[in-house]
């Protein structure tokens, strides 16, 4: 798959499903990416507004993350990667879930694939570093290389969503998961424009924005009764 | 490592117990998760907990809500501890999640009221309301009580299941009611002896003054095996 799996030998394919898996034990299910408040707003109501969804996430917040993975995974510094993935992120609800998200991928990843990498960064973000950028770190202490870490981004950007929305709307799982697979192609190509530009430098990172999804995540964050922390 | 610690006893046996030491050197608390169904008695059990307990332990409270803070809210009304004291953990829709197959949050929150409030003794882990199968995994808890109620049908200790079977302690609660519903308390604890071969189980009534009196021993004792 990715380069360094290519080089090291190590983190093939099967250490890419490990850390992809939504199962992956680092607190992604109490998180809906959005949905939730979407539903809420009658946005989203059934497979189809779901599709939409999922693809105005993906080449927003999905292509930004996958990017800010990639450039971690290749090395590039942590602390920079968090601090422009801060720049990114308008939205201090976003921020903060992204931190706590970060933080949980952390303490997974440092059971699963310890390494001084990840050490060095919990040390110096003990509150959590930006979810992308500690998936980036932690896909190269697994020996995983920047495409994996990408792909993980992107795939889990639209995998949340149809993941809250078969519980929030009760979708038929098949055709909700049929959204997913529809929506490869799309991912494939998110992540080629990924680490197209983190091979290229920091200045190069997307900052596509998703204003909408900004707005609604600070009034879900004051929702008195929810499914979702997010 | 501390050795002679509570543990849970499932059949499967020892695995390694869960770190026991902060990053800093000094004993964690130990941490008591408490389960059950939705209405026996959870939060009501936690509540008179920290009542019997606060004069002589530091303690804490992490709740796990399905879709509110009406647990964490309920604790902070009844200004059982300090607000600081008490989190609350929100479990997208899933509670056997965050207590079983991701303990992510509620290991965050763990480690925050350490951090902001500690050191502590204890921290009671609620789980949210959920069924017969739930159980807390030792990643998360020492020890773990199941909470049932006479209310909710004499034939559940005899149904069995993880919650029931395994738990270091099973507290029947509510037995106040029993004349009321109809439940056999006498055959409720013959069944749990069934189920349960050396494990301990106590009936409680919280509406008498000191009710919670037998799960608070238990706790003491747990707690007095953590530090020896």
């Amino acid at each position: 798959m990715g380069r360094a799996s290519d080089q090291c030998g190590a983190g093939g394919r099967a250490t890419l499903l490990v850390l992809a898996d939504g199962r992956f034990p680092a607190g992604g299910h109490a998180h809906s990416g959005g949905v939730e408040a979407a539903v809420r707003a009658g946005r989203v109501d059934g497979v189809a507004t779901l599709a939409l969804f999922c693809r105005g996430r993906l080449q927003t917040a999905g292509l930004v993350a996958a990017a800010l993975a990639a450039a971690a995974a290749a090395g590039t510094d942590p602390l920079e990667l968090d601090a422009l993935a801060d720049a990114r992120t308008p939205s201090p609800a976003l921020r903060a879930t992204a931190r706590r998200l970060g933080r949980q991928v952390m303490r997974a990843a440092r059971v699963i694939w310890p390494g001084g990498e990840l050490d060095r960064l919990a040390a110096l973000r003990p509150r959590g570093a930006h979810h992308p950028v500690v998936l980036g770190v932690a896909a190269r202490s697994a020996g995983l290389g920047d495409e994996d870490a990408a792909y993980c981004c992107a795939y889990e950007a639209a995998q949340g969503p149809v993941t809250a929305a078969v519980r929030l709307l009760g979708l038929d799982p098949f055709e909700a998961t049929a959204v997913l697979a529809r929506l490869a192609p799309e991912i494939d190509r998110v992540v080629a424009d990924a680490v197209r530009a983190a091979h290229t430098g920091t200045e190069a990172l997307p900052a596509a924005s998703a204003p909408l999804l900004d707005i609604t995540a600070e009034a879900h964050a004051a929702w008195p009764v929810r499914l979702f922390t997010s | 490592m501390h050795l002679g610690h509570p543990h849970m006893p499932t059949e499967a046996g020892g695995d390694a117990p869960a770190r026991t030491v902060r990053p800093e050197g000094t004993r964690r608390a130990l941490r008591i998760g408490l389960g059950g169904p939705v209405g026996s008695g959870k939060t009501a059990t936690v509540a008179a907990l920290c009542r019997a307990l606060r004069a002589r332990l530091s303690l804490a409270v992490v709740t796990n809500d399905i879709y509110t803070r009406e647990d964490a809210e309920f604790l902070l009304r009844e200004a059982v501890l300090p607000p600081e004291r008490i989190k609350a953990v929100e479990t997208g829709a899933c509670p056997h999640t965050a207590i079983r197959d991701d303990i992510s949050a509620n290991l965050e929150a763990v480690e925050d009221l350490e951090d902001a409030v500690g050191p502590l003794d204890l921290i009671l882990v609620e789980s949210g309301g959920d069924n017969l199968t739930a159980t807390f995994s030792r990643g998360l808890v020492d020890a773990q009580i199941f909470v049932i109620d006479v209310a909710g049908g004499d034939d559940i200790p005899r149904k069995g299941g993880p919650g029931v079977t395994n738990a270091d302690l099973l507290v029947i609660n509510k037995t106040d009611l029993a004349p009321y519903v109809g439940s056999d308390l006498d055959r409720m604890a013959r069944d749990a002896r069934e189920r349960r071969g050396t494990l301990p189980s106590v009936m409680t009534s919280l509406k008498e003054a000191d009710g919670v009196a037998p799960v608070a021993r238990w706790v003491t004792d747990q707690l007095a095996a953590w530090v020896a």
